[in-house]
């Protein structure tokens, strides 16, 4: 039991980092922007295609680099071009952009690498098992993830909030008209914050790529959760979003660990095992078969308690 | 209101599109539809079995067709999907294809089945046989089979006899885990192992027995740690694709080292993903030889001619061979492409495939009766790689195709 | 209700005499068209699909409810469509068992009364707010219901879904619906009764008040009408036509399975929705013809045939961001001024180019689907008709050729069209 407990945590910590790199980005893109942005997971798959390429020729350190600054330029002309044209046509019409994105990058991807996954793999200097207990080890990369996932934390929180341009940045969240007047270029502080984004769903990529497979479909198996994030942690709130993806991300692996089914618990309150005939489906249902629908569950909870989301100022 | 006008005029001018654009039928060929994903998440494994009908047609073109006429493959995209399926079904009725193969996930084989049933007992002038070449969902060819569909791949059961067939003679297994997918195939497999195990092993304790959202699993790193904290000696598994990939990779990383009973463990880069760390810890259980260590010589004929064509895939389904060959064996025995006197040749047919094992039609279900094989991965002595990797599958034993038979509950109730 | 019973309704009984034959024209045209055209379009595939578009009709016109008029963005509206398909689907298991008396021709009453019992439970929490916590809420009760048709497989079937017989049911009128042709002709009635009823909603006081409270919902407050309880019943009316059109899957399918109500199928409706314009009653009725037809056909010519939806997708929000209906409707002075004739020489030559381009980059892709994915041995390929080499240097310079002239033919065409629009559509008097 010590040992689920202890690697549920490790595990846990590791996806929930992975899920802030990724939520760290779009709650920025999304506070500012107002934009669902449906094609950030695209460039996640992005980061991982383009450092597996790389690591071909370049070894995966320089790749680490090299491939998130790529997808960030990628994501930076995706709205320059393409998102700021179609701004003024409102909501809609910016999130249907990004599904279309979405779609060409899937597509391209899997026109240009083929449909099989690819080898990506980890690198050798990290690939030993950092630690052995209880029977099942820890691998080195992850603690390499958990790593760099903490020190983007510190780093973005650092220019958010220390630094000029990240001033400028936290005001147009907020009130993007007054910073306008101010004579900033408001749309180049959007194009610069959708690079970033990008770039840090980029990184993600380069680094998840290893571990949880590369294949075309890797930005799909992610779906909506990284929106989930967001809008527990409340819009434009690193913070918030830094803490609800670790909890999404402990919550989530403990519910696999849990052999608890709804049986279990209605008994264990008294319900006579007599229901169990009328309420089948729901009786057999165990804790991690539901493992992933709790994020969803969550997210309705706290938008009914608390619209603006948990560190969250504003609903929109 | 012009809006309304306009629309029923664009809707009049698209629907003469749609009158329009099917291409002349050539009758000069037998045509054969193909309904799987070619295009989405599966397009891979969809165009992989695509290009190995194209490949077994051409070599019976080659060979003169069939009563005079050549074969033809419809491939028709159904996205995995049920509702495609059936959507891609109304074409191959409407175009008057008398024969649809199919075989990627029981769900979307659940749904043409039903489906061609329904429409042969509507329509007897145009009746339509599903040849179900992959989904290996038992109830297919038990409670819920009927005359008009084949399956050319052994069932959940027979595979998971001859696994636990292996699992009943290593004598150091006490204690196995059980992890598949939440479908219809995922349970069937749990619950065959489940039965299985109680019979021929009751000794051997089933540690953990789980089922998980199929596809949607982003990291196997809490599942394996389940099973490490249960103390297992074994997985038995019938997880394909990604998620396949997913718990090998988890596997590797958590330093579980037991070894693996799977059923898709191979190819569609799922060889690649494991590569080393999985030799001789992995084992599959196929319908057809391996083709290592020791090839028959027709079958690595085969795979060395389809290499040369796609240097990037493997023959990984040597049924589509069987099935193609089978249909045009009874096509010319019925003398015609009429789907119930095809379907009449058919039962009972016998034929030598690729691996040289003679496999049989049986008549009171429609299941392909045939020997089955267990391999492992490993790179060594391997002829035929997969996923070009260097590594493969090595035959480690084989079982009979009168011990690897199953009885069925099927009622089979013919036409008159 | 906390709506004034003085609001005078809106609704087409108003229009009188010859007035009242011209508002029924379009739908009395409309029910002809429906009609002839199964005998129209005689190709084996063409009732099928149209069975498919009317029912992506019906759901579309409900989405809009949500979109268009009450300003909902919604990724979850395939829960609606879905659990009312389900509950027919049983309702028409039940029948053939003998359990219920239910013809075929009504069970899409019952998949919409299941619709709009859902929305009534989902629709008391979701439509507290408007905006982005709408749309979030809807995702999760969309993501929460997809993964819970898999767990409880009791009433959704699990993976396989639930099957059901049409041929089973208690006849009406000697109908056995066992032909596609019948079943057309069922869908098509529906289609028209329930795109019928949302026009009617639309020109109820309620329906004008949903886009009062999309536009302004502080106005709406102080005319006195609760903002919560219009975009409440907005939503009920439009889980009710979802309900239809799920039941009208059930008849045609005979299957309904958890994907009906995952996120794919509610990112359908919404892009199926905003292509065909969510400006304009009819928009929702194109974006769903064009939109299925491109979806079951396409994929029958190309391996790559999600990419050129992708590109679409992005080409209409740049260029046609109001949609289909939109673009039509940008017309409409030119129409009245009786100056579209014009037009259509300008508008020949743009599209003329605009398809050279797009056969260009089309020929190029496909050549690099070709290489990337077909026989080594192959090493000619069918496109437009003719045999192109994509292993050799000349298609591909050919291809690239066509769609650099088609591009730069479009930098020259485009304004031309744009001008004469500009011309056609400028009010008279004026210069």
């Amino acid at each position: 039991m010590l040992q689920i407990a202890f690697f549920s945590v490790l595990n846990g910590l590791v996806y929930g980092m992975l899920l802030f790199m990724l939520s760290s980005g779009l709650t920025l893109i999304f506070g500012m922007m107002g934009v669902l942005n449906f094609a950030h997971a695209g460039f996640y798959m992005l980061g991982a295609y383009f450092a597996y390429t790389m690591g071909l020729y370049l070894g995966f350190w320089p790749a680490l680099v090299l491939a998130p600054l790529l997808v960030g330029l990628a994501g930076a002309l995706v709205e320059r071009c393409g998102l700021r044209r179609v701004h003024r046509f409102g909501h809609v019409a910016e999130l249907i952009f990004t599904f279309g994105v979405a779609l060409v990058i899937e597509e391209a991807v899997a026109l240009l690498w083929g449909r099989p996954a690819k080898t990506y793999e980890v690198p050798t200097l990290l690939d030993f098992p950092l630690f052995r207990v209880f029977g099942s080890s820890f691998p080195a990369y992850k603690a390499f993830m958990l790593l760099v996932a903490v020190a983007i934390f510190l780093f973005i929180f650092a220019i958010l909030t220390r630094t000029r341009a990240g001033l400028i940045i936290q005001a147009s969240l907020t009130h993007p008209g007054m910073v306008a007047m101010l004579g900033h270029n408001v749309p180049r502080v959007f194009m610069v914050v959708f690079g970033i984004g990008s770039a840090l769903a980029g990184l993600a990529g380069v680094i998840a790529g290893p571990v949880l497979g590369t294949f075309p479909g890797m930005a799909q198996v992610l779906g909506s959760i990284v929106f989930v994030v967001v809008v527990i942690g409340g819009l434009g709130s690193l913070t918030g979003a830094f803490v609800a993806s670790l909890l999404i991300g402990i919550v989530q692996t403990f519910a696999v660990a849990l052999d608890v089914s709804v049986g279990n618990v209605l008994m264990a309150a008294g319900v006579p095992s007599a229901a169990s005939a009328a309420l089948h489906d729901v009786w057999k249902v165990t804790i991690a078969q539901v493992a992933p629908i709790m994020p969803f569950l969550l997210l309705i909870v706290v938008l009914m308690v608390r619209p603006t989301g948990l560190f969250g100022t504003r609903e929109s | 209101m012009p809006r309304l006008k306009n629309a029923v005029i664009l809707t009049v001018v698209l629907a003469t599109v749609i009158g329009l654009a099917p291409a002349a039928i050539p009758q000069d060929s037998i045509r054969i539809a193909y309904i799987d994903p070619l295009s989405g998440p599966f397009a891979a494994t969809g165009e992989n079995g695509l290009n190995q009908f194209r490949y077994a047609a051409d070599a019976i073109n080659k060979a003169g067709g069939v009563l005079g006429k050549k074969i033809e493959m419809v491939p028709l995209d159904n996205k995995v999907s049920p509702q495609e399926s059936l959507i891609q079904l109304k074409k191959v009725v409407g175009d008057r294809i008398p024969f649809v193969f199919q075989g990627n996930s029981s769900g979307v084989a659940h749904a043409i089945s039903d489906a061609v049933q329904k429409h042969n007992e509507r329509d007897a002038t145009n009746r339509v046989l599903y040849l179900n070449y992959s989904a290996v969902d038992p109830a297919l060819t038990n409670d819920k089979c009927h005359f008009w569909h084949f399956r050319f791949d052994a069932h959940a059961d027979m595979k998971m006899a001859a696994l636990t067939d292996v699992i009943q003679a290593n004598r150091n297994l006490k204690k196995v885990y059980i992890l598949g997918q939440d479908y219809s195939f995922g349970k069937a497999v749990a619950e065959a192992a489940v039965g299985m195990l109680g019979k021929k092993r009751p000794d051997v304790q089933v540690v953990g027995n789980e089922l998980h959202p199929i596809g949607k699993v982003k990291d196997f790193s809490p599942y394996v740690q389940k099973i490490v904290a249960s103390g297992a000696d074994a997985v038995i598994t019938g997880n394909w694709g990604a998620d396949m990939i997913g718990l090998a990779k988890a596997a590797n990383d958590g330093g579980l080292k037991v070894p693996f009973y799977t059923y898709y463990a191979a190819s569609d880069g799922v060889t690649a993903a494991i590569g080393a760390a999985g030799i001789d810890r992995i084992r599959l259980v196929h319908e057809t030889h391996p083709g290592n260590p020791t090839p028959p010589k027709p079958l690595s004929d085969y795979i060395t001619g389809y290499r040369k064509l796609h240097p990037q895939n493997d023959v990984n389904q040597p049924r589509i061979h069987t099935g193609l060959n089978m249909l045009v064996l009874a096509i010319k025995k019925a003398g015609t492409t009429d789907a119930d006197k095809v379907a009449a040749a058919l039962e009972g047919l016998e034929y030598t495939n690729l691996g040289g094992d003679q496999v049989v039609m049986r008549r009171e279900d429609h299941q392909l009766q045939m020997p089955i094989y267990i391999s492992v991965h490993t790179n060594k002595g391997i002829k035929h790689d997969l996923d070009a990797s260097g590594f493969g599958l090595s035959l480690e034993s084989k079982v009979e195709r009168d011990k690897a038979t199953q009885p069925s509950t099927c009622k089979m109730q013919r036409p008159r | 209700m906390s709506a004034p019973a003085t609001a005078r309704p809106l609704a087409v009984g108003r229009v009188a005499g010859a007035g009242r034959l011209r508002a029924y024209a379009p739908w009395i045209a409309a029910a002809l068209v429906l009609a002839a055209l199964p005998h129209v379009i005689r190709t084996p595939v063409a009732v099928p699909v149209m069975n498919q578009m009317g029912i992506a009709i019906v759901f579309a016109l409900s989405y809009n409810m949500l979109l268009g008029q009450g300003g909902m963005l919604s990724f979850g509206h395939a829960v609606y469509f879905g659990l009312g398909g389900f509950i027919a689907a049983h309702a028409l298991n039940l029948a053939g068992r003998g359990g219920l008396y239910l013809p075929v021709p009504l069970v899409p009453l019952v998949g919409g009364l299941g619709g709009l019992l859902c929305a009534v439970v989902f629709g008391s929490f979701s439509t507290t707010r408007a905006g982005t916590v709408f749309a979030m809420i809807s995702l999760g009760v969309g993501e929460l219901m997809a993964a819970s048709s898999l767990i409880f497989d009791r009433f959704f079937g699990g993976e396989e879904g639930i099957t059901t017989n049409r041929a089973k049911a208690p006849l009406l009128f000697g109908l056995s619906f066992t032909r596609d042709r019948e079943v057309y002709y069922l869908i098509a009635f529906w289609v028209l009764v329930a795109a019928a009823a949302m026009y009617a909603f639309s020109r109820t006081p309620i329906g004008r008040m949903a886009n009062a409270v999309r536009d302004n919902p502080e106005r709406a407050e102080f005319v006195g009408y609760s903002q919560r309880w219009v975009r409440y019943v907005s939503f009920c009316a439009a889980g009710l036509f979802a309900g239809i059109g799920g039941g009208l899957f059930a008849i045609n399918y005979e299957i309904l399975t958890a994907e009906n109500m995952g996120l794919t199928a509610s990112g359908a409706v919404l892009l199926m929705t905003y292509i065909g314009g969510i400006g304009s009653f009819v928009g929702p009725v194109l974006g769903a013809v064009v939109f299925t037809f491109l979806q079951s056909m396409l994929s029958d010519y190309t391996g790559i045939w999600l990419l050129y939806l992708g590109v679409l997708f992005l080409a209409t929000v740049l260029f046609v961001p109001a949609g289909l209906a939109g673009l039509l409707m940008l017309h409409a002075p030119a129409w009245r001024a009786r100056r579209l004739a014009g037009l259509i020489g300008p508008y020949l030559v743009a599209a003329a180019v605009a398809l050279v381009a797009a056969a260009g980059i089309v020929g190029l892709l496909e050549m690099v689907h070709f290489v990337a994915s077909a026989e080594t041995t192959r090493a000619t390929k069918r496109l437009f008709g003719i045999s192109v080499a994509p292993r050799t240097l000349t298609p591909w310079l050919g291809f690239a050729a066509l769609a650099v002239a088609g591009a730069l033919g479009l930098r020259w065409a485009g304004p031309r069209a744009a001008a004469a629009f500009a011309e056609a559509s400028r009010p008279d008097g004026r210069r």
